[in-house]
Formats: C-alpha cells, sequence, structure tokens
C-alpha cells in the first residue's frame, strides 16, 4: 500500500510536467484602486501610431482629471497573441482593462463572451458620436443591436504595384486588370522581361495568418460570386467552385514561380520582406496589400522610401472574369471598447472618447494611414492630402466586403489558411485541400450549420 | 510523514491542482471568447471523441513519438553516455572543454536556445553558410527538414543532462571490478556490456524516465524554429495543445490533449519506474 502511494505520487510529481498549466483565475472582486485608468493595446515595431496618440493624450487627460493616473499597458505581440493575452486578461478583474484596443472581426464574439462593456448610454449623451458615418456605427454594434465599441478607422485592400517593373516588361501604365488572366498575363509578362524580380505575389499559408485571407484569398474567392457565409441562412458555405477556383489560382501563381517561393512565403514576417525590401529595392512586381500600406514608407514609417510615392500605384482587384461589379475589396478595422470589468465605465468612456475626437482622429487617420470613419476628418484637407493614395483607397470602398464576424470565424479562418497553404507547397491538390476545408469546416460548425450555396 | 507535509502541500497546490484542472477542463466548452467562455458547459466526453477523429492527432503523436525516441532516447541518452565514457578516459583539459561545450547549450534558457538553434539552420543560418563556404548549396532546413532539425536541435540542448548523470554515475562504478575484468581478459566492449552498464542500470532508468518526460513537453524550441509547421509536418502534441487552447482559444479541447499527453508521461514513468524495482533475489 505504503509503496504504491509512492509510486502514485511519483507518477503523478513526474507527469505534471507535461500538463498544461492552468490558465484561469476567476476572481470577480473589484479593482480596489478606483481612480487608475488601465489602458490595453498592440504596439509593435512597425505599428506605434497608436501608442503615440496614447501617450500624447495621457498628460492631458490627467489634467481633466484630477486624481486619476492613466496606465498605459501596451502588449507587444503580433495579431494573434495580441487577442490571445488581452483574452487571458479579460478572466480577471485584477487584470482586466479599462479601455482596450479590439480588432473588428473579434467583437460580436467578444462580445458573447462578456469583455465588453454596452456604451449606449454614455453614447446617447456624446454629442460627437453624430459624426461618425453609418458603416462605422455599425461596426461597434452587437448581435443585440446594441453599441459595444468606438472605430478608430477602416481600411480596405487593392492590389499595390511597381511601376517601373511593370513599365520594364512593357505593361502599359495605369494599370487596371480586368480579370484573374490579366494579373496571370502581366505576371507572366514580368517574369519573362526580369528574371530577378517576383512577378506578383500573394500571401498564402498560416504563416500569414489573417493576411493569408484578408489580403489574398479573399478578394479571390469573393470575386467569383461565391462566398464564405450565407448571411442570410447563417450557415458556412461549402463545396463551392469559387473556393476550388481561388486555391486554383494561388497554385498556379506558386507554381509557375510567379509568386514568392513557398518556404519565403510561410514566413510569419514575409510582409516585412515586402514592404521593407522587395518594393523599395525593385524586386517584386504588385501583391495586394491594405489601404495603410503608405503608412509603412512615409515619414516616421518602419521603412522609410520616399519614392513610393512615384513609384507605386493602386488597382482595384477584379473579379474572376470581370463580372460585376467589376472589383473586389476587403474591409476591417479596429476599435477603441470599454472594459465590462471597468469600476469606472464613465472615466474609461471619457478617455476613450479624447482619443477619437476630431483632432485625435485626423491625427491617427494621417499617421497610420487610416480611412477616415468621422464625417469632419473625411472633409479635412490636411486628411486627403496625407498621401497620394487616399482618394484610389477610399474609392475601394464601394467593392467592399466584411469578414463572417461569428464566434466560429477564426477557426474557420484558420482552416482557410491551411487549405491555401496545402496547395501552394504541393502537399494536396486543390481539390483534396477544398474537401479537406469542407470536412473541417462542418466538424467546426456542425452539420446542419453548412449549405452549398 | 509531517516534516513531508509542506512539500506535499506545495505538490498539491502546483502540480496535482493544474492537472485535475487540466482534466476537468477537458470535459467542458471552456473558451478564450465566445460564449462558452463565459458560461463553461459541461460536454461530457466531446472533445475527446473530436479529437480521436481529428485527422492531425495520429500524426502530431506520431511525430511526438518519433521526437522522443529520435532526440532524447537515442540522441541525448546515447551521446550523453558516449561523451561521459570519453571524457572519463579524456585528459583533464580536454575533459574541461569538452565538458564545458555541451553544458553550455545546456544553461542557455530555453528561449536563447531555440533562436541560436532558429540562426543556425534557417535559411540564411550559420549551417548553410557553412556549406556555403564549401562549395554546397543547403536547403532551407526549417523547411525541407522541420523534424530533423528539431530532433537535432533538441539533442543538442539536451545532452548535457544525460551526460552529467551519467558521469556522475560512472565514477561510482568501482575500479577494482573493471579492472579484475581487465585481467580476466575482457575488451573494452565486453567490459562495457558486462560490467559497467549492468553497474549503472539505475541511473539509466532514471536519465530515460527524466529525458523523456522533459521531451514530450519540449515546446519553445520547437514554436520558435518551425511553430509546427510547414503544414503540420513538425506539430507535436505540445504544439498542437497550445494551439487549439490559445490560437483557436478552444480552451476545452487544448486541455483534452494535454490530459492525452499526461498519460503517455504517466505510461512511460510506469515503464521506467518498475524498471527502477530493485530485484528480487
Amino acid at each position: 500500500m505504503h509503496r504504491n502511494a509512492k509510486l502514485a505520487l511519483s507518477v503523478l510529481a513526474a507527469t505534471s510536467m507535461v500538463a498544461l498549466a492552468g490558465c484561469t483565475a476567476a476572481g470577480d472582486n473589484a479593482d480596489g484602486d478606483s481612480q487608475s485608468l488601465k489602458i490595453v493595446y498592440q504596439k509593435t515595431d512597425s505599428f506605434t501610431a497608436l501608442d503615440e496618440l496614447f501617450t500624447k493624450i495621457k498628460p492631458e487627460f490627467e489634467a481633466a482629471n484630477p486624481g486619476v493616473t492613466v496606465e498605459l499597458e501596451p502588449i507587444q505581440a503580433n495579431d494573434d497573441d495580441y487577442s490571445t493575452k488581452l483574452a487571458l486578461s479579460q478572466k480577471s478583474a485584477e487584470t482586466a482593462p479599462d479601455v482596450f484596443y479590439e480588432d473588428t472581426f473579434r467583437l460580436r464574439s467578444d462580445i458573447d463572451a462578456g469583455y465588453l462593456l454596452n456604451i449606449d448610454d454614455q453614447l446617447a449623451d456624446w454629442d460627437e458620436w453624430g459624426q461618425f458615418n453609418e458603416g462605422a456605427k455599425a461596426a461597434g454594434m452587437g448581435d443585440d443591436g446594441s453599441v459595444y465599441a468606438v472605430p478608430l478607422g477602416t481600411d480596405t485592400r487593392g492590389i499595390w504595384y511597381s511601376k517601373p517593373v511593370f513599365a520594364a516588361a512593357g505593361i502599359e501604365l495605369p494599370w487596371q486588370p480586368e480579370t484573374w488572366d490579366d494579373i496571370l498575363t502581366a505576371a507572366r509578362a514580368i517574369q519573362a522581361s526580369q528574371p530577378d524580380v517576383v512577378p506578383f505575389n500573394m500571401y498564402a499559408g498560416k504563416g500569414t495568418g489573417e493576411g493569408t485571407v484578408m489580403q489574398s484569398f479573399y478578394e479571390l474567392l469573393y470575386g467569383t460570386g461565391d462566398t464564405l457565409y450565407n448571411e442570410d441562412d447563417q450557415k458556412w458555405v461549402v463545396e463551392s467552385q469559387g473556393f476550388k477556383d481561388s486555391l486554383e489560382f494561388l497554385q498556379t501563381l506558386y507554381t509557375e514561380k510567379l509568386a514568392l517561393d513557398p518556404s519565403e512565403a510561410l514566413d510569419p514576417n514575409v510582409w516585412k520582406k515586402v514592404f521593407g525590401e522587395l518594393f523599395p529595392q525593385g524586386k517584386l512586381g504588385g501583391t495586394v496589400e491594405g489601404s495603410y500600406t503608405p503608412s509603412f514608407w512615409q515619414t516616421g514609417g518602419s521603412y522609410e522610401w520616399p519614392a513610393y510615392t512615384e513609384d507605386m500605384a493602386v488597382a482595384t482587384f477584379p473579379t474572376q472574369n470581370g463580372e460585376e461589379p467589376g472589383g473586389v475589396s476587403m474591409s476591417g478595422g479596429w476599435t477603441l471598447a470599454v472594459g465590462a470589468k471597468t469600476a469606472n465605465a464613465d472615466l474609461a468612456f471619457d478617455f476613450l472618447a479624447l482619443a477619437v475626437s476630431q483632432e485625435n482622429a485626423l491625427w491617427y487617420a494621417i499617421n497610420n494611414s487610416q480611412i477616415a470613419v468621422r464625417t469632419d476628418v473625411a472633409s479635412e484637407p490636411t486628411y486627403l492630402a496625407a498621401n497620394p493614395f487616399v482618394a484610389d483607397v477610399t474609392e475601394l470602398v464601394d467593392v467592399t466586403h466584411y469578414r463572417p464576424a461569428t464566434s466560429d470565424y477564426s477557426k474557420i479562418s484558420a482552416e482557410v489558411q491551411a487549405a491555401t497553404e496545402a496547395v501552394i507547397t504541393g502537399q494536396m491538390s486543390v481539390d483534396e485541400a477544398a474537401d479537406a476545408y469542407d470536412t473541417a469546416v462542418e466538424g467546426i460548425v456542425g452539420a446542419d450549420k453548412v449549405t452549398t450555396k | 510523514m509531517l516534516p513531508l507535509a509542506p512539500a506535499v502541500v506545495l505538490l498539491a497546490i502546483f502540480l496535482l491542482g493544474p492537472v485535475i484542472w487540466s482534466f476537468y477542463g477537458s470535459f467542458t466548452d471552456a473558451a478564450l471568447t465566445g460564449s462558452s467562455a463565459q458560461d463553461p458547459q459541461w460536454v461530457g466526453l466531446d472533445n475527446y471523441l473530436t479529437l480521436f477523429k481529428d485527422p492531425v492527432f495520429p500524426l502530431s503523436l506520431w511525430l511526438t513519438f518519433v521526437f522522443v525516441v529520435a532526440s532524447a532516447i537515442v540522441g541525448q541518452n546515447f551521446l550523453g553516455l558516449g561523451i561521459a565514457l570519453l571524457i572519463n578516459r579524456a585528459s583533464k583539459v580536454v575533459s574541461a572543454v569538452v565538458g564545458t561545450a555541451v553544458v553550455a547549450a545546456w544553461v542557455l534558457p530555453e528561449i536563447v536556445a531555440a533562436f541560436v538553434a532558429y540562426a543556425y539552420f534557417s535559411e540564411d543560418g550559420t549551417l548553410n553558410q557553412v556549406l556555403a563556404a564549401a562549395g554546397m548549396t543547403g536547403p532551407n532546413w526549417l523547411y525541407s527538414f522541420p523534424m530533423l532539425s528539431i530532433i537535432l536541435a533538441n539533442a543538442w540542448r539536451g545532452t548535457a543532462f544525460s551526460m552529467m548523470v551519467y558521469r556522475a554515475a560512472l565514477n561510482d562504478v568501482p575500479v577494482e571490478v573493471t579492472e579484475a575484468a581487465m585481467i580476466d581478459g575482457a575488451d573494452g566492449i565486453k567490459r562495457l556490456t558486462w560490467i559497467t552498464i549492468p553497474m549503472i542500470k539505475n541511473s539509466i532508468a532514471t536519465n530515460l524516465m527524466l529525458i523523456t518526460l522533459q521531451t514530450l513537453s519540449v515546446f519553445t524550441l520547437i514554436w520558435v524554429m518551425t511553430a509546427g509547421g510547414p503544414g503540420n509536418e513538425s506539430t507535436t502534441l505540445p504544439i498542437m495543445a497550445f494551439q487549439e487552447a490559445f490560437k483557436f482559444g478552444d480552451i476545452g479541447y487544448g486541455t483534452a490533449i494535454a490530459t492525452v499527453m499526461l498519460l503517455i508521461g504517466a505510461a512511460f514513468s510506469l515503464v521506467y519506474i518498475r524498471a527502477l524495482r530493485p530485484e528480487k533475489v
């Protein structure tokens, strides 16, 4: 008996080394120090605009509210890790933020989780809310019709291409492809004329995460007439021809070596190479990227490149065979929200409101290359003149789409990313990858939540 | 028994607690986001049923097995024993230099060791630069040979532990016994198989148990080097558990994978602990 007990104990002690550590600690007692506000947001080596904004308004806010301390807590991580860390901090009132930076596509799922405070009452008393456009008001809305977050800006996505590379390939400028084939034709012309240039890259694989779907796959899929999610039936679409055609397009790009080598494409940091090396050095013909692209190249950006205003141009991503409306874009954007566990809802909202005031929203839109969501910012001459592409990318709003922001979305997105990775690395054929996706989606949401149209 | 109490309490809080929590969590749909984050529901065996149907699971199990056998049981264990035997015969200077070099990899924090290994195997890394100097073009190791890369990296990092265990054990082998065997005409290999190894049998079993459990749970090294990719080609169980729990926010499913790992670890430990039992005369 004694020996068995010792045996059991040593087995237990030894094996708990491999156990996943416990990760939730519930605690609902309110924050002791009620006069401090904790602001949690993302900061990376290429995204410092929000940090600068908060650092700028902190003294202003503290001066206007004596006795209040604003604690800025930037999380230095990529988008995925940021949302994980944020979600873990939401588990306890001790660590939960008062105001935080939240991606629109995670919003509904986090509202379901009870992390965001309903700010309808605060908005009713805020005279500036009327300045936000209707799309922006809807972006922060939950399924119940209440508003939980205020958008900082939005974005669109299009083709960014290098004029010198296109000119050297004998392509007429300005270039605007009408069909997918036009893209391939241009890319092949670049390949033939400039062997050391990557003709046309589109992200693929799990490495680039949401970038793979937002700046590549959805531009393809939403231009085929098929979609990812049927909003009317609230079901996920499987077995669509558009899904296969989109995978096939990526497969063509990668097998013909029109895009980067798969080993480079799967590196999570490949986008830094695109912005920091390939475009400035004239080693890349074109890619699909966001309206925030100039923020990397403008003065003070991570990869300053003054010539971008001359060398780069924007084109609308075409539909598969030129179907109406003739183009595709995707939009996302980030918001500010008040934490549901805050002890000072009104004070937290005041801070949020200051951060998105006309003056601050204008500064942020210019410095982070955002598409303005306040009408009194959108009409500012300094905003329109911030870079030569503001008009181009703002036009894309007409053909834009949004992600289906349900709670299952991030898992489904991961399956799309896996399908693109399997295809470009040659691990699966297009049909196999599409089948694997269908099976995975059904496994995630259940057979009654999928549809074939 | 009483002096043991604080140790037992600490064990219960820091080891038993998380194990029980993980076990309980694996029967719920606890999540990082969505409605089940607010109010986790008991889902019975759902997580396990999903896991056994998940096509990644058998692959992940196999990769974990390959990783443990190749990098720990073969790599660390035999390299450690080999180095320990050689050092015992080498001059003081050589043994000090070799010992320090091997231990250096082990004293590095795991994250640093992981970055060193990444810098060594990556496309423009040390290995390919050395190959280039010799006129050869190396492949992108982390992409083309992800398992080989992480196995070599883990063997490099962990060999020191086995080496130290075996050096201590070899010092306890009485010189008289070895000398007697030598006088009886046993050559080096015979002395090793018939004298040395039986005498350090317990150390071997202890070492195997510890390095197996350590290697089963290796996460940082793999995460930094390949993040489980490309595809799922280096997704061992800890990587899979992390991705499910923290990347997809499915804590319940992640803890189910952790629980399976726990059982595998327990099975290995039982085998080794039995081997450690004193033989009945």
